[in-house]
């Protein structure tokens, strides 16, 4: 792809230089910061905080399951609680707030060129808000009969119903506020990332020369506020059922063998709605780690991304798709067959840009220079993971296959490869190749590959093991599996096995965490472009980069950003920001 | 917030025909969409996405109705009034519906005012938007007691299905609120106007940032899309 333009051809500034809010106090500059590199600093700390609470919740869960009865406090109202605390938080409160509001805010006005968000004040306001969401959120536990146990899905009637905890007490209140102020306050963030895209890059920046990272978070931000509506919708209107008494959920139904008083409402329109925003959802957590990936691959093997164009339309037409396969979802739930049908072929259309992308992202590093740094071990890790969940994907989104599939551990295995643990090791990719751009120093590579090694080999040696135990039957969500009699001993031992590869895999978490907080004085000083990397961010005139990004003036774009070992350039790389067919080489600033 | 300044687009290289320049278009420089400014581009964003809560909204409305086994209340007799002896049908409702859809259009002259640098028209047209649309909110009110009083409630009501209070409640009540927000923004940015700010560049009170005159262009975006969705809800719900 030769798309360069000459140093003389440059358009003019189609929009003034930008008013830029100037901290007065220490309170302005750190707390209440309208920089958008601050807020994304502040997102991720608080994703990863109660990020950790969801870790601990699923040792505990697994405390349960891999040595039954041993544990007494573990009561199966706990175990319900703490499997949909985890799941909730994971999905919403870590993947999306990290992958959008941290990374999106960090990431975006650096790549495009641009000096901050395009509205720093409401881009402050959805930082304030998500964090009231999360406190809402932590408040649960300290309710009244402790947070929701009604499974992350919250499915009506159950969840608002007394045997299910929280379901007549604060608990699942609190949990759908939550999630209310969460949707406010992401819709707020949201319409800043997508502006800066459309409306904020730089002079020369089309969007076919945006780094493929901003092209993943961009489409998943469009689609969260299409999604999120949905999820928004629902919220309300469970809201209503369990304080007002309505019925738009709530069949007639009883409760030890007492009459409820609601009548009348559809637990499939829960459903619907809820997955109508799930699904997506799954790719609003996956499209950035699909572009992240992208630039780690393509930056650490030397080499342009392959078939950029193609990339672009796949994560379009992925997030496309993702809207009309909501239903694959509720293959159990009592649909018409034909809904099924229709569902199932959507659902297997997927694969075809999916497949796309694994493709490029392979021949990107066939013939590569394959550099094994931190960064590229996660991104190879996700390729496979992602390929390892994506097939168990075909499995479940066929209506024969996943009927008897359905609700077992097959299904646990599958999102958490697909969903869990690819996405998060992107997050760790990312976190040791943006590392240095934040904070001025590397990570420490000793630390980073134990933790890589033990992180990407012990969610295999968790998951794996579930598929076969799905296809055993082994139900998920069930808090005692002791006195089935698909429970053999060898499953039993399988699950104390996963159990101990859990606690190993969290321990390599704290390794991780420590490496983060120890390399902020103490990591090897990193300069501006440690990577030798093309993208706008690693070309700023300060590592961290300043409020305002890049100096005086803004940069212009006059390529690509993949210009990796170009044939008779003097270096392996042409930042983006380097005029001319073949660059001289470039003294960072 | 930065300025919009009307450029030429003038493209330095030959434009590609066909889908290629669909796409080289959307994806042009700087820009997708030439000459919207930023905060009129975050408009029309979050309207889009609004556009989905109410279609959600409205869409999980029409399946309680559809599903419902228990007669639906008739809404012409629900919202009819009896005035002088006379039951009429939906005339409260129309009314309503006449006094927020004229807002719409004193909110159009505002605009044109606003662009023409008449500050004083520009106000006083604002906040006789404003004026209407606590109009609109104060007859929901009325109507909302008249209900109550008549024993529908959000559970149930002397008619027949319950989720015919659930809806009407919950659905009037979220476009309540939006035109309630909209009413007091409105006095927010007539009384900017009013004093000048946007002549002046006087930074705003939270976001220590200058206005322009695009903003009442903006107020009424949000404004006529408010309207727009009472002309769904006003036939889904009281003409269905």
């Amino acid at each position: 792809m030769v798309d360069v333009t000459p140093a003389d051809a440059v358009p003019p500034a189609e929009v003034g230089e930008m008013e830029l809010y100037h901290p007065h106090s220490w309170w302005t500059k750190y707390v209440f910061s309208q920089d958008a590199k601050v807020i994304a600093i502040q997102y991720s700390a608080t994703a990863t905080s109660i990020g950790l609470v969801a870790l601990v919740l699923s040792w505990l869960m697994r405390l349960q399951l891999g040595f039954p009865g041993t544990f007494d406090f573990i009561t199966p109202e706990a175990y319900y609680q703490f499997i949909t605390m985890h799941g909730m938080i994971m999905v919403i409160y870590l993947l999306t707030a990290l992958f959008l509001g941290g990374f999106g805010n960090y990431l975006i006005p650096l790549m495009v060129g641009a000096r901050d968000m395009v509205f720093p004040y409401v881009n402050m306001l959805s930082y304030w808000i998500y964090l009231l969401a999360v406190l809402v959120l932590v408040s649960s536990f300290f309710a009244p009969g402790g947070p929701t146990g009604a499974g992350w899905t919250l499915y009506p009637p159950q969840a608002i119903m007394s045997g299910t905890p929280g379901g007549q007490d604060w608990g699942i209140i609190l949990m759908l506020s939550s999630l209310i102020l969460f949707i406010i306050g992401f819709t707020m963030g949201g319409l800043n990332y997508v502006v800066t895209v459309l409306q904020g890059r730089t002079r020369g920046m089309t969007m076919m020369r945006l780094p493929l990272t901003v092209w993943g978070i961009f489409t998943a931000t469009v689609m969260a506020l299409l999604a999120f509506p949905a999820l928004f919708v629902a919220c309300v209107m469970m809201l209503l059922d369990r304080t007002l008494g309505t019925s738009f959920f709530m069949p007639a139904i009883s409760e030890m063998g007492e009459q409820l008083p609601h009548n009348g409402g559809s637990p499939i329109l829960f459903q619907h709605l809820f997955w109508f925003f799930g699904h997506p959802e799954v790719y609003i957590v996956a499209l950035p780690a699909f572009g992240i990936v992208s630039d780690l691959i393509s930056t650490h093997a030397r080499k342009n991304i392959f078939g950029y164009r193609m990339m672009v339309w796949a994560i379009v037409g992925i997030g496309a798709l993702s809207f009309v396969v909501w239903a694959h979802h509720m293959y159990v739930s009592g649909m018409n067959p034909y809904f099924g049908f229709f569902f199932a072929t959507t659902t297997l259309i997927i694969a075809v840009p999916t497949a796309i992308k694994v493709y490029n992202w392979v021949l990107t590093l066939w013939r590569g220079d394959i550099h094994l740094t931190i960064p590229m071990l996660f991104a190879l890790a996700f390729i496979v993971t992602f390929v390892n969940g994506g097939l168990t994907g075909l499995f479940l989104g066929n209506v024969v296959v996943d009927v008897p599939l359905s609700d077992t551990m097959f299904v646990v295995a599958h999102f958490h490869m697909v969903m869990g643990v690819a996405p998060i090791i992107v997050v760790f990719g990312a976190i040791y190749h943006w590392y240095p751009k934040v904070t001025g120093r590397m990570l420490d590579e000793t630390l980073g590959r134990f933790h890589f090694w033990v992180t990407f080999l012990g969610a295999y040696l968790i998951f794996f093991p579930m598929h076969y135990l799905g296809l055993m039957g082994v139900p998920r969500r069930y808090a005692e599996l002791t006195d089935m009699t698909i429970m053999t001993e060898s499953a039993h031992h399988l699950n104390s096995f996963i159990s101990i590869m859990a606690f190993i895999v969290g321990f390599a978490q704290m390794v991780f965490l420590f490496n983060l907080i120890w390399s902020i004085r103490h990591g090897r000083e990193a300069g501006g472009n440690p990577w030798r990397a093309t993208t706008l961010e690693w070309q700023t005139p300060q590592t961290p980069p300043a409020h305002g990004n890049f100096g005086k003036d803004l940069p212009i774009v006059y390529r690509w950003a993949y210009d990796y070992s170009v044939p008779g350039a003097k270096e392996d790389f042409i930042p983006q920001n380097v005029p001319g067919a073949f660059a001289p080489s470039r003294e960072p600033a | 917030m930065a300025e919009t300044t009307v450029t030429h687009t003038g493209q330095m290289r030959p434009r590609p025909a066909g889908w290629h320049g669909i796409a080289a278009d959307w994806a042009s420089d700087q820009r997708a969409f030439k000459n919207v400014s930023w905060g009129k581009a975050m408009m029309w964003i979050f309207l889009l996405s609004d556009t989905f809560i109410f279609g959600c909204f409205l869409l999980s409305y029409m399946t309680a109705r559809i599903s419902t086994r228990v007669p639906w209340p008739n809404p012409s007799e629900v919202f009819a009034l009896r005035i002088g002896g006379q039951e009429i049908p939906l005339i409260l409702i129309a009314i309503m519906t006449f006094v927020l859809i004229s807002s719409s259009g004193t909110m159009a002259m505002a605009v044109n005012f606003g662009y023409r640098r008449d500050r004083r028209k520009t106000a006083i047209l604002m906040l006789l938007t404003a004026a209407l649309g606590a109009t609109f909110v104060g007859m929901q009110a009325f109507e909302w007691t008249k209900l109550i009083t008549e024993g529908v409630r959000p559970w149930g009501n002397p008619w027949g299905a319950a989720q015919f209070g659930s809806c009407f409640f919950m659905i009037t009540g979220f476009h309540g609120t939006h035109v309630t927000i909209g009413v007091i923004f409105l006095i927010i940015v007539a009384r900017k106007v009013w004093r000048g700010d946007y002549d002046t560049g006087r930074p705003g009170f939270f976001t220590s940032r200058k206005g322009r005159y695009e903003n009442v262009e903006i107020m009424g975006l949000y404004w006529h899309f408010v309207d727009l969705v009472w002309v769904f809800i006003f036939a889904f719900f009281y003409l269905w």
